[in-house]
């Protein structure tokens, strides 16, 4: 289980956390909204302790992130795959050897024959030939390397998976593609999911539970039903441009289909 | 007097924020340091990508570090026959030139060639690194950066730029002995006599310490920047010559603090 408790976070004098709590239950899908720049990505880095929190407190498996020591956290970050919003891929490792590094365990890490193994049965995961293993990042497009940076994520076999925006960037088409791949994986893996966004159409689709990131608060928090239905002027604001922009966006999709 | 205020309270701003801003460097640079003492004993992880980036570092630098060397020992070799020719004898030029290459230019100039060539590959390397994220993803993967990024880098400079610097001072005095023979007429028995009389095997420790220390400024200061850029393409930029210009004035620096101790030393 995921647990945020009152946790705060500034950069000089601009408040990105102020007092923020979310929980996150084991097999669960979170959907973390917000408008960019928000602070989504923050809260995730608090999470696998890329970041410390000024105040509050981030438990993952009954420890506490901020308190632990360089290998305490080590091994716990071995259990959480994080995929980051461009992919963050090694540009001088071929996509094989990206994968092949997100195998956590040392006895594994070693093992050329259960290496192989893996990263094929990753690449198979995230629906990607095993021709790809040679590529190179700057060969792919953007799609491909998200997939590959989920590849890369669930290697190691995580018991949490931590998307940082994993859809921006996408055409409708690959941005479908990859929330279907996220549902997949929930299905597959049995893993606990957060998934940081700002397309809320993709986020209703793919999540247990959905909860609003605005002006440094948790403004709204619950099924995809609940959130739909608050009365939250600010939630409604947000949900109703995104979604807007999500029918403009399936019209210019019909639109293209209709004229092919 | 407004105005005069305005100044003075500008003036304490200013050394404030540059106090921080030191205060900061200190901080970080100090734990980067001890991270990397305590990530010395992990080197299954760091030496196989210690002999890969020592390869590139040394195979890349030893024509521009050779060619420079050859052109300072050339002109220390001109210019001692200019100054000396008709007062001194011949034979203080394979002093001069031995002594000035092994106890000065050998390792200042290998050093600033390689704060250049080098500092700047591992602070844009690390810094591209950073703003794409691929160091939080290092991390993020259980994995530690010093041991797999800082490491491998300082300890491929600290092996390879005492020997570059030892292959510089070879060069340097073999073509400072061929253009006095050439400018001034210099036998190499002269020149040998010469370059032997003032030697001291301390001398070639004295390079090597200079060396050493240079290599670790060279290769620290880059990749300390690196590894903290900020901010996109312009903070890698920034980090990129910063790392530069702090190295080359740390080596000078150095320079001066290490020739004292050693002249203390003599």
């Amino acid at each position: 289980m995921i647990q945020v408790i009152n946790v705060s976070k500034r950069f000089l004098h601009n408040i990105v956390l102020d007092g923020v709590s979310l929980e996150v239950r084991d097999g669960e899908t979170v959907a973390l909204l917000g408008p960019s720049g928000v602070g989504k990505s923050v809260l995730l880095k608090h999470i696998n302790g890329l970041m410390k929190p000024d105040a509050g407190d981030v438990i993952v498996d009954g420890l506490s992130v901020p308190r632990l020591k360089r290998k305490e956290i080590q091994q716990l970050r071995s259990k959480i795959g994080y995929v980051f919003q461009y992919g963050a891929l090694f540009d001088s490792m071929s996509v094989y050897e990206n994968i092949r590094l997100g195998i956590t365990d040392e006895t594994c890490a070693n093992d050329d024959g259960y290496c192989n193994d893996r990263v094929k049965e990753c690449l198979r995961l995230v629906n990607l030939a095993p021709d790809v293993a040679e590529k190179y990042p700057a060969e792919l497009s953007g799609g491909m390397k998200k997939r590959v940076g989920i590849a890369r994520a669930i290697a190691g076999a995580p018991k949490y998976l931590l998307y940082d925006e994993p859809t921006s960037g996408l055409d409708p088409v690959n941005a479908d593609v990859i929330d279907a791949l996220i549902e997949r994986l929930r299905d597959e893996l049995g893993v606990t999911s957060v998934v940081v966004s700002h397309d809320v159409r993709g986020s209703f689709r793919v999540a247990d539970r959905v909860a609003l990131l605005w002006q440094a608060k948790i403004r709204a928090d619950g099924t995809p039903e609940q959130v739909l239905a608050s009365q939250d002027a600010a939630v409604q604001q947000f949900l109703e441009r995104d979604l807007e922009m999500g029918l403009i966006q399936a019209e210019g999709e019909a639109r293209a289909k209709r004229g092919a | 007097m407004a105005r005069r205020a305005t100044i003075t309270l500008d003036l304490r701003r200013l050394v404030g924020r540059w106090s921080l801003r030191a205060a900061d460097h200190t901080g970080r640079f100090t734990f980067l340091v001890l991270d990397m003492l305590r990530g010395v004993a992990e080197w299954r992880i760091y030496l196989p990508r210690t002999f890969e980036q020592a390869q590139q570092v040394g195979y890349g630098s030893l024509f521009i570090v050779l060619l420079v060397a050859g052109f300072a020992g050339a002109v220390t070799s001109l210019q001692t026959g200019y100054q000396f020719t008709g007062t001194l004898p011949l034979y203080y030029a394979g002093a001069v030139i031995s002594e000035s290459m092994i106890l000065e230019l050998g390792p200042v100039l290998t050093a600033l060639i390689l704060a250049g060539r080098i500092g700047a590959r591992y602070a844009a390397e690390l810094g591209s690194m950073r703003v794409t994220e691929q160091i939080d993803a290092l991390e993020s993967l259980g994995r530690s950066p010093i041991t797999h990024l800082l490491m491998p880098r300082v300890f491929a400079g600290i092996l390879v730029i005492p020997a570059l610097t030892m292959f510089a001072n070879a060069t340097g005095i073999v073509v400072g002995f061929f253009t006095a023979k050439g400018s001034l007429g210099l036998t190499y028995a002269d020149f040998e006599y010469g370059a032997r009389y003032f030697f001291r095997p301390l001398d070639l420790w004295y390079s090597l310490v200079k060396s050493y220390c240079f290599a670790a400024a060279a290769t620290v200061i880059p990749c300390y920047l690196g590894f903290n850029a900020q901010q996109g393409a312009e903070g890698v930029g920034r980090a990129t010559t910063t790392a530069v210009v702090s190295a080359s004035v740390s080596i000078l620096l150095l320079d001066v603090v290490i020739t004292q101790l050693l002249l203390g030393v003599k």
